[in-house]
């Protein structure tokens, strides 16, 4: 089980939990607003994409190679994205905070 | 009867798939206070599409792993469902719908969502024909599920080499099932890529041991000892356990027609995805619609489309319309490999193609050209490739194709971009 805060571009904060599937999908299942995953997670679209906490970076590792190449020209990119559908949901995440990058 | 003020609007979607279901969402987003109330003929949770042909028919994950949204999303956002119900006429003077369970159902605004049907070509026997399916809806892929079940030994024929009947192939391979593709071009891929990027796929296919055979005219489908046999014009003949029919689709326009709105090889909209009626809406796969970006109009198969148009049609109705001027684009995964293509290639007269490496995984990319406008790129295992190309196609500006071509040059947007 892993507790995953994520903090939108509204500022609004929604802490949501889950023992299996991806980041993505548990945003997406909690309405997080900004994260749409519109090729149901196969890293095609970059419609997932969020700036993970500093301290938390170490816990969700950096992106692989496809998703560093998805990420590169993105407007909002940064040296702490990730997109959501490439994190695992697991114990490893648990409390790590999440802010939404669009 | 006039729609009074005291009435709650309501706007109705037809269809809720990924167009419909983003629609509903994008609707409450931009602050439509109204009802929504979601209609399809589909008993399911709206679910999404791509995976039908991947994923989904590769593993035993069942319906809840491609779930568009979870039930309680609907709930949260006051949107209701009304799955397993088929539209039947649009009463236009009314504002009402007739539904096929007798019901009427009136709306404020509609939005047609309703997609494509399958192709089923008019072959000798492929009505009567035991396990002989299309690929468009989860309950396709049960049944092909079903026929090759367990699927070690088992033998598929996908009649057209287009994108749903290679991934379909590429699945059934990684199955177990061996695989005969029959196309009637003289390449796959032939409506909608490059012969380039056709030769690429072909030799991946047989590279995982797919048969492909090109220029082959299906005649006719039989049972023999109760299992499908493909018989083509040359005389060749396959026999399967399962077949599926990956042809094409054709845009279900009969509900937009009978009610008489504007249709050009799809419902007609404008860039605010309305109709020639100012109450009803269309989005997605069934529209005809103008892309600013190629100065043509297109009518385009794919979820970004059905997304954006969704959303721009969610905006004109909660009167805050936005134009639609997306760059298209659209995805396949097949075995190892990752095709992402931005933009409409049609039209190019020149092309460049870069090879970063031919052995396993192979990555390359397929730029296409007009004159020295990029048009489309073709990004094989090579994301780089995508999001530059996006980048460029969107600036509209020139790149140095001797650059792009040369793979000992790193490619990034300040080498391509002149």
């Amino acid at each position: 089980m892993a507790k995953i805060t994520f903090i939108t571009q509204d500022n609004d904060t929604i802490t949501a939990e889950a023992t299996t599937g991806t980041v993505m999908e548990l945003a997406v299942d909690n309405g997080v607003q900004g994260i749409d995953g519109d090729c149901g997670g196969v890293c095609s679209c970059a419609t997932c994409h969020v700036h993970v906490r500093p301290e938390d970076f170490e816990k969700t590792g950096g992106p692989n190679d496809i998703e560093k190449d998805m990420l590169e020209l993105d407007d909002e990119v940064s040296e702490y994205s990730r997109l959501s559908c490439q994190l695992d949901v697991s114990e490893a995440l648990d409390g790590i905070i999440l802010k939404v990058a669009h | 009867m006039a729609y009074s003020s005291e009435q709650e609007a309501v706007c109705v979607i037809v269809g809720a798939s990924h167009g419909g279901v983003n629609s509903a969402f994008a609707l409450r987003k931009e602050g439509w206070t109204g009802r929504i109330i979601l209609v399809d003929k589909d008993d399911a949770l709206p679910y999404h599409r791509p995976p039908l042909s991947k994923a989904f028919l590769t593993s035993d994950d069942g319906i809840n792993s491609i779930l568009l949204k979870p039930e309680s999303a609907y709930h949260h956002n006051n949107i209701e469902l009304m799955p397993g119900v088929t539209v039947a006429s649009i009463d236009r003077g009314r504002k009402t719908l007739l539904l096929d369970n007798g019901e009427t159902l009136a709306y404020s605004k509609l939005i047609l969502a309703v997609g494509a049907s399958p192709i089923i070509p008019p072959i000798q026997g492929i009505d009567t024909t035991a396990a002989v399916f299309p690929l468009r809806t989860a309950t396709d892929v049960h049944h092909i599920k079903a026929a090759v079940a367990p699927a070690q030994g088992k033998r598929a024929v996908v009649i057209g080499g287009g994108y749903i009947g290679l991934e379909a192939a590429a699945s059934l391979t990684k199955m177990g099932v061996s695989v005969t593709v029959v196309e009637r071009e003289e390449r796959v891929l032939a409506r909608v890529t490059s012969p380039e990027l056709s030769a690429f796929f072909e030799q991946l296919h047989r590279d995982n041991n797919v048969a492909i055979h090109t220029q082959k005219n299906v005649v006719s489908l039989g049972d023999v000892d109760g299992r499908p046999c493909v018989r083509c014009e040359d005389g060749a003949q396959y026999q399967a356990d399962v077949v599926i029919i990956g042809v094409g689709i054709v845009v279900n326009i009969e509900l937009a027609e009978e009610a008489g709105l504007d249709i050009e090889n799809g419902i007609a909209v404008d860039a605010h995805a309305r109709t020639s009626d100012p109450d009803i809406y269309a989005i997605g796969d069934c529209t005809f619609h103008y892309n600013p970006r190629y100065d043509r109009k297109v009518r385009l198969e794919s979820v970004q489309n059905a997304v954006d148009q969704g959303k721009i049609a969610a905006a004109a109705i909660a009167a805050t319309p936005r134009d639609y001027d997306s760059i298209p684009w659209f995805w396949s995964d097949q075995y190892d490999v990752k095709l992402q293509i931005v933009g409409l290639s049609a039209g190019y007269d020149n092309i460049v193609t870069r090879t970063e490496s031919e052995s396993s995984p192979p990555r390359l990319s397929v730029w296409y050209f007009r004159g020295e406008q990029l048009l489309s790129v073709d990004a094989v295992n090579q994301p780089k490739a995508y999001v530059i190309g996006t980048k460029l196609i969107k600036e509209g500006r020139p790149v140095n194709k001797e650059t792009l071509a040369n793979p000992s040059t790193e490619l990034s947007l300040s080498n391509l971009a002149v």
